[in-house]
């Protein structure tokens, strides 16, 4: 496959950035995106150009750390993570846009790299339970209904890549605190720290400068782990009962 | 965040949305009922409008009830368009660099629409008002004490009738998407059914708001409903 790569470049997270154009040839179908930019990286080690400056880790599409805008979708045409996606999603002779997430919450820290840090201060703020140490508890001390397990489970596949600001027009992070707010106020672990956790959530999320929702869903459009539209709705019900209760 | 406020995030602000836009879908669904009498003829149209300012006598004064449902109504507008106005604001602060190609995968077009379908509602409600409210115009130039030669004498010009279609496709498409984001904002769409059902619920009303009230100009232009 040949293809043109059209790729925002950004030295630094003061300067200006601008897309440049690349082309590469002979990319198998059978590469992943990331491998892709590897061997786009190579040519321009090559030619002695800086190369282009991504966030990778597991390259498994479980850890959350890649994510980028492809062709104006985040992670891709893809329902999977940007490590996960395959060039035979592509044809021969495309043109592919590349850009990092667009939020002023996650500023660009070089090229298509990003400072997700703003998540991890929300997972402070409240995406914890307290339990004190020692021993591991009896397994079947605190019985969990199966229906709760199994929702708390998938809503807990979230890997917090940050898809769902990257994707909602309004640059929120709705989904993500839904996510996090819905599987924990499932468990019985989470109930003393219910009220808490959704009002220090939510506040240091607008802190952090993201957008409100406007319910459009792009957002779980582009999740990668298809977080379902109802967690934002347990949120903003955790947060309706939390003003009830007086927080 | 030390100190957090529950009704300082744009939670509370999306559930002022979402709780005084309930409050105008109850409101046009009462209105279109009234515009329907259209169709019983013009004794049975202005009676209807003149009972509205009765109602509640002797008990409350005259236009006592009406100017109470008013006062909900116009308290409703100041809340719903101060939380829109926020939101925005905060929507364009939080992505300052624009995608240089950016598709709105998963999105619908009335989702998109909300805010410049709003201002749209807003400016034809001022037009609305002066026309039958508050300024009373007759765009014919004849009399305006009668509402329901008013209401013809209006519709009977093509480009009123034109006009307030377009508001009334811009309302549909407003409450197709407002209605079931309200209720998710609410909180009441916690499982994919019932998610499924608020968006059905949203369309129907929405259909049949937009379609009741187009009926009566466009009746009127088609000579069904004359003086």
């Amino acid at each position: 496959m040949n293809l043109t790569l059209k790729i925002w470049r950004q030295p630094d997270a003061v300067s200006a950035g601008a897309m440049h154009t690349y082309e590469l040839a002979d990319v198998s179908p059978d590469m992943s995106f990331l491998e892709m930019l590897d061997v786009l990286n190579e040519q321009l080690n090559d030619q002695g150009e800086d190369p282009i400056a991504f966030d990778s880790d597991c390259r498994e599409g479980i850890c959350g750390m890649c994510g980028l805008m492809i062709n104006g979708d985040a992670h891709g045409p893809e329902v999977t993570t940007t490590c996960q996606l395959h060039m035979r999603s592509f044809s021969d002779g495309e043109t592919i846009t590349i850009e990092p997430w667009r939020s002023d919450a996650f500023p660009v820290v070089k090229d298509l790299v990003v400072d997700r840090g703003a998540f991890d201060r929300i997972i402070q703020a409240g995406g914890y339970v307290s339990v004190n140490t020692g021993s591991a508890p009896e397994a079947h001390s605190v019985p969990v209904p199966k229906d709760d397990a199994d929702r708390a489970f998938n809503v807990a596949t979230c890997i917090g890549c940050g898809a769902c600001v990257a994707a909602c027009p309004n640059g929120s992070a709705s989904l993500f605190m839904g996510a996090k707010v819905t599987h924990l106020g499932l468990l019985p672990q989470g109930q003393p720290e219910r009220d808490e956790r959704v009002v220090n959530m939510v506040a240091q999320h607008d802190h952090e400068g993201f957008g409100g929702c406007t319910n459009i869903g792009a957002c779980t459009a582009a999740c990668p782990k298809e977080i379902p539209l109802d967690v934002i709705s347990q949120l903003n019900k955790d947060l309706r009962t939390a003003i009830k209760h007086g927080h | 965040m030390k100190g957090a406020r529950a009704s300082r995030t744009t939670i509370a602000l999306k559930l002022g949305m979402a709780v005084s836009g309930f409050i105008f879908l109850g409101f046009v669904l009462a209105h279109m009922y009234g515009n329907l009498k259209a169709f019983a003829g013009h004794d049975a149209f202005n009676e209807y409008a003149h009972h509205l300012r009765e109602l509640g006598e002797p008990m409350l004064p005259h236009e006592g009830a009406l100017w109470i449902l008013r006062l909900g109504l116009i308290l409703s507008l100041v809340v719903h368009v101060y939380c829109a106005l926020v939101l925005w604001r905060r929507a364009a602060r939080a992505r300052t660099t624009k995608y240089v190609m950016k598709k709105d995968t998963g999105a619908t077009r009335a989702s998109l629409m909300m805010r410049w379908g709003g201002v749209t509602i807003l400016v034809f409600l001022i037009w609305h008002l002066l026309n039958f409210t508050i300024g009373k115009v007759n765009p014919q130039g004849g009399a305006t004490n009668d509402p329901y030669n008013l209401m013809v004498d209006t519709f009977d010009l093509w480009w009123m009738t034109l006009i307030y279609i377009v508001a009334m496709l811009a309302l549909g498409a407003h409450l197709h998407h407002g209605i079931w984001s309200a209720a998710q904002t609410l909180g009441w769409t916690g499982t994919a059914a019932k998610r499924q059902r608020a968006k059905v619920f949203g369309f129907v009303t929405a259909l049949i708001v937009s379609i009741g009230f187009s009926l009566v100009p466009l009746a009127v232009l088609a000579g069904i409903i004359t003086k």
